[in-house]
């Protein structure tokens, strides 16, 4: 099974967000940058499926240079090669000029290049939270698809070229859907344990392939972005701060009160 | 180009009834027509016999039409049916908004609905303002860190989908003369459903009701690791508390998903809700927005979690913890 996982490159979670002068976009000049964690446990599954039976795992993302490191990092686990689309950091060629449909277009046009069986992204990327580049790039490409995916069996009628999926519903509940190949899945993460690049995977990533596809220019946006802001405080909060042991003792005898100890 | 007509609302079904977040998007739906002083419409899918009762409730909801989309393959939600439905739907009612409650369903389809309108849809909407005429919608990135705030762009609908808990559902205005239901049975063929859906289920039958505990202390990833736990659990024994997580510590295996609260695990309303190195991502805080008082602990000032709680300890839960565990012993 041929198989192309989407992988975004995000800030780290824990780094520090700021507004730009501009007042309109993020401030991203020394943030440190991951990979979008749903996106990881989609490379896992590709990685999962590859092993149980035979295939390539092929993983593209677009981003400007920065985006390298999370690709090594994905070659370092098992992927076979990487497709990177490279768009420059700012300005009317870069991934914030574009909308969803520019940048699923983008990966599109990629993925087409590759006619896989199987395409994976992540549910819902950290740092714009859109939740939806998968689903339109299934539109796009015109695969049946089925997201918040947990994990991906062969059908059960055992024919190869379909497959069933576990998904998460709402509020704890499951479902599983069949579909026929070539098909699109978004990710949620959980459904298997991430694993750790290996010294030799690493050492191995170098001499693996990584192409580099140019991209075209922005295509004019449906949205736009008019305001970027540090949300408003809406409760009337007590805010604790000092030194831990004199937090811990105004939190106890709060939290006595409240519960009635 | 032809006449649109206003906002349209697609209300989702569950069960018998409405998806809980259906009413918050009438809501929505509702406001953005009245400050665009434009009419606000409702759809809703199923096959008839589903339809009737709900359509007949929207009736009475001060709206201009109703329109019940039917068929038999409707019956079962598959995103290739939902979204030849609804462009037939909307080719007839040309509207210029529309506004989807951000259901997992609506997750699933709606993008490529977008896509196939040559549109883009603004997905999980929180707020929205309109000045001189003009709406501008909010939504979160990281993981609610910042607002952003988005204007539609160029001809054609604005597609949009709204975030559970961000739009009031009104006290049930009900009009003198119910509207009229409109009935559209969409061209839809089995051959064109490429998915097939199985039942619904549940996993293990759950060993914990956290809906009834009345204080939790929930952990998050700022634990770091398995081992730490420890600190969380001596807490939740000196407050007599049940023990909750976020997402990813459920997703390493660290505790059991049922002790997972959110959007895809349990809700819970407990007088206290002690949240320890949780940041408060929306899907976190649907799960707990009826906890009486809340109590987060977090070394990031700006972190969402302190936006929803009534006593923020800003520091390091590795120095506030053994120290609060102490000092809460008798
Ligand atoms: C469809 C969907 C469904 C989801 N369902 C759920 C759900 O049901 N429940 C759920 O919880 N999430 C759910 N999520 C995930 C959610 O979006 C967040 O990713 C998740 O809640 C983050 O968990 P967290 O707060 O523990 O981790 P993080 O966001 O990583 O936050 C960790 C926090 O710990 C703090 N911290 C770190 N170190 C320390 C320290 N030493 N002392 C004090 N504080 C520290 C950090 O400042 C940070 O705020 C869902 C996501 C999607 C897309
Ligand atoms: N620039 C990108 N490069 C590669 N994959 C991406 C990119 N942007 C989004 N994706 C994929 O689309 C998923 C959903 O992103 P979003 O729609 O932004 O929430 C991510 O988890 C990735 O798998």
């Amino acid at each position: 099974m041929k198989i192309v996982v989407a992988v975004k490159q995000v800030p780290e979670r824990d780094a520090p967000v700021r507004v730009s002068a501009d007042g309109r976009s993020v401030d991203s000049g020394d943030t440190a940058w991951t990979m979008n964690e749903p996106d990881a446990y989609a490379l896992e599954e590709a990685l999962q499926l590859k092993e149980r039976g035979e295939g390539e795992v092929i993983v593209l993302s677009a981003g400007p240079e920065r985006v390298e490191s999370t690709l090594r990092e994905a070659l370092a686990k098992g992927a076979d090669r990487a497709l990177h689309i490279v768009t420059p950091e700012e300005g009317p060629a870069s991934l914030a000029a574009r909308d969803i449909l520019g940048v699923a277009q983008l990966l599109a046009d990629a993925i087409r290049s590759e006619s896989p069986d199987l395409v994976l992204t992540g549910l819902q990327s950290d740092d714009l939270g859109a939740g939806q580049t998968g689903v339109v790039l299934a539109e796009l490409l015109g695969l049946p698809h089925a997201t918040l995916v947990l994990s991906v069996e062969t059908a059960a009628s055992g024919d190869a070229k379909r497959i069933r999926v576990k998904r998460e519903l709402e509020d704890g509940w499951f479902q599983h859907i069949e579909m026929p190949l070539p098909a699109l899945l978004t990710i949620q993460s959980g459904g298997n344990r991430l694993r750790y690049a290996t010294l030799m995977g690493i050492k191995r990533a170098r001499s693996k392939e990584t192409r580099n596809i140019e991209s075209p220019p922005a295509a004019e946006r449906h949205d736009e972005i008019v305001r970027v802001s540090l949300p408003q405080r809406t409760r009337q909060t007590e805010i604790l701060t000092g030194p831990a042991n004199e937090i811990a003792a105004k939190l106890a005898e709060r939290l006595r009160a409240e519960v009635g100890l | 180009m032809s006449e649109t007509s206003g906002v349209l609302v697609i209300m989702e079904q569950a069960g018998a009834g409405w998806h809980r977040i259906s009413s918050e998007a009438l809501a929505a739906g509702k406001r953005l027509a009245n400050e665009l002083h434009t009419s606000c419409s409702a759809a809703v899918l199923g096959t008839a016999e589903s339809l009737a009762p709900l359509t007949a409730e929207l009736a009475n909801a001060s709206l201009s039409s109703v329109y019940a989309v039917e068929h038999p393959l409707l019956a079962r939600y598959t995103a290739d049916g939902f979204v030849a439905a609804l462009q037939q739907l909307f080719s007839e009612v040309q509207p210029s908004h529309i506004v989807f409650p951000h259901t997992y369903q609506v997750r699933d389809y709606a993008p490529a609905l977008a896509t196939r309108l040559g549109q883009v849809l603004l997905s999980d909407v929180t707020a929205l303002h309109v000045s001189d005429g003009i709406p501008a919608f909010t939504r979160q990135w990281m993981g609610g860190k910042l607002n952003a705030d988005y204007r539609h762009r160029g001809s054609g609908p604005c597609l949009l989908s709204v975030q559970a808990g961000s739009f009031r559902a009104d006290a049930s205005t009900s009009a003198s003369t119910p509207c009229e239901i409109k009935h559209l049975a969409p061209q839809l063929d089995a051959s064109q459903i490429r998915t097939s859906p199985g039942e619904p289920f549940r996993e293990a039958a759950r060993t914990v009701d956290l809906g009834s505990a009345q204080v939790i202390v929930s952990v998050g990833r700022g634990i770091g690791e398995q081992e730490n736990l420890k600190l969380v659990e001596d807490l939740a024994r000196a407050l007599g508390a049940e023990l909750a997580a976020s997402r990813p510590i459920c997703d390493a295996g660290w505790l059991p998903m049922e002790r997972q609260v959110g959007s895809s695990g349990q809700t819970v309303a407990p007088k206290v809700y002690v949240a320890i190195g949780i940041s408060g991502a929306i899907q976190h805080l649907v799960g707990m927005k009826g906890a009486r008082t809340v109590v987060a602990i977090n070394k990031d000032p700006d972190a969402p979690i302190f936006e929803v709680a009534d006593v923020a300890a800003v520091g390091d839960l590795f120095e506030i913890l053994p120290a609060l565990t102490r000092a809460l012993r008798p």
